[in-house]
């Protein structure tokens, strides 16, 4: 009797030590992703003021639109928050709306930046037309890209959740892109801060 | 027992409500004082506007790191503080870097440009 229920600790602490292990491998990853973003806020700083003879940051900008953007996005980073939060309280229910909640929002936000997007495009600004502009679309998308990425993931571990329940697994797999989306809103601010707070300046 | 090798327990690093409406609600006045002292025009120098801009978002940076991924909360050895801080470190040498070398190389190369003449207080 003492001994299986030894056994069973023991099973349960190996199995929180390979969830740490897991979440610190994992920021890693993110620690080197902030590098890669490191190099293209580096070539956007280099190259922002070769607009040749395009339009600059303050011409093409709308800060209002920007600032919603921002604020959706910090939103969706708190339920976020929240969903790992009630995760731990063993709460399915209020998991699955914050990441409704969350996924939602986050979708808003991207589909606000491909509208941005899609109309500097057609206004003939698009990345062929100078450094600056290829230097801002790399930037940009790239933070894009990973919410797109971030967005389908969300849809896994929802339906992970939904249909087998919080199991140690599928809160790992949370507590993972609870970081990733984090991290994706400190890199945001960067970008609000830098690319569009400094451009229109 | 073999000691585990990374110790950071997520269970007792995940925080609380109060925690994330805190960080939340400083998240929102920082990114909104920014938003306006640029929009508004409050502020005197270019010079200026910028460094406190960029001060914000580091304190935003800051707050988002405590209040939203808990960074610190770990017990030691203090692995994730440890990784962010030398790749914290890795991101100032390349951007500093780039800006740094990037203006030298356009000072030394651009010579269509009269700005190095009349920095040079050449005639």
């Amino acid at each position: 009797m003492n001994n299986t229920a030894a056994v069973a600790n023991d099973k349960i602490s190996i199995e929180k030590e390979n969830t740490n292990k897991t979440l610190f491998g994992f920021w890693l990853y993110l620690m080197t992703d902030c590098v890669m973003f490191a190099a293209l806020f580096a070539c956007y700083a280099v190259l922002h003021g070769n607009t040749f003879g395009g339009p600059k940051g303050s011409d093409i900008f709308s800060m209002p639109y920007i600032l919603a953007e921002t604020l959706l996005l910090l939103t969706s980073s708190f339920t976020c928050g929240i969903a790992m939060l009630y995760a731990r309280k063993n709460q399915k229910k209020i998991v699955l709306y914050a990441l409704i909640a969350t996924f939602i929002l986050g979708l808003s936000f991207l589909t606000m930046e491909l509208h941005e997007f899609r109309s500097l495009v057609i206004d003939g600004h698009s990345w062929r037309q100078s450094a600056f502009l290829s230097s801002y679309f790399t930037l940009v998308g790239t933070h894009g890209l990973h919410i797109t990425i971030g967005l389908f993931w969300m849809i896994v571990v929802s339906y992970q959740i939904y249909k087998k329940g919080l199991k140690e697994l599928s809160i790992k797999r949370l507590a993972l892109l609870s970081l990733f989306w984090h991290f994706l809103d400190i890199i945001w601010i960067f970008i609000f801060t830098v690319v569009y707070l400094m451009g229109v300046v | 027992m073999k000691k585990p090798i990374v110790t950071n327990d997520y269970d007792s690093s995940i925080g609380s409500l109060k925690n994330y409406i805190t960080g939340f609600l400083l998240a929102l006045i920082l990114t909104l004082l920014a938003y306006f002292l640029v929009t508004q025009k409050i502020y005197t120098s270019y010079n200026q506007i910028i460094a406190i801009i960029s001060g914000l978002a580091i304190v935003q940076l800051f707050v988002q790191l405590i209040f939203f991924l808990h960074l610190g909360r770990e017990s030691k050895p203090r692995w994730n503080v440890t990784v962010f801080v030398f790749a914290a470190l890795v991101v100032v040498i390349i951007i500093v870097g780039s800006i740094w070398i990037m203006n030298n190389l356009n000072y030394n190369m651009n010579h269509s440009d009269s700005k190095i003449i009349k920095d040079e207080l050449i005639h």
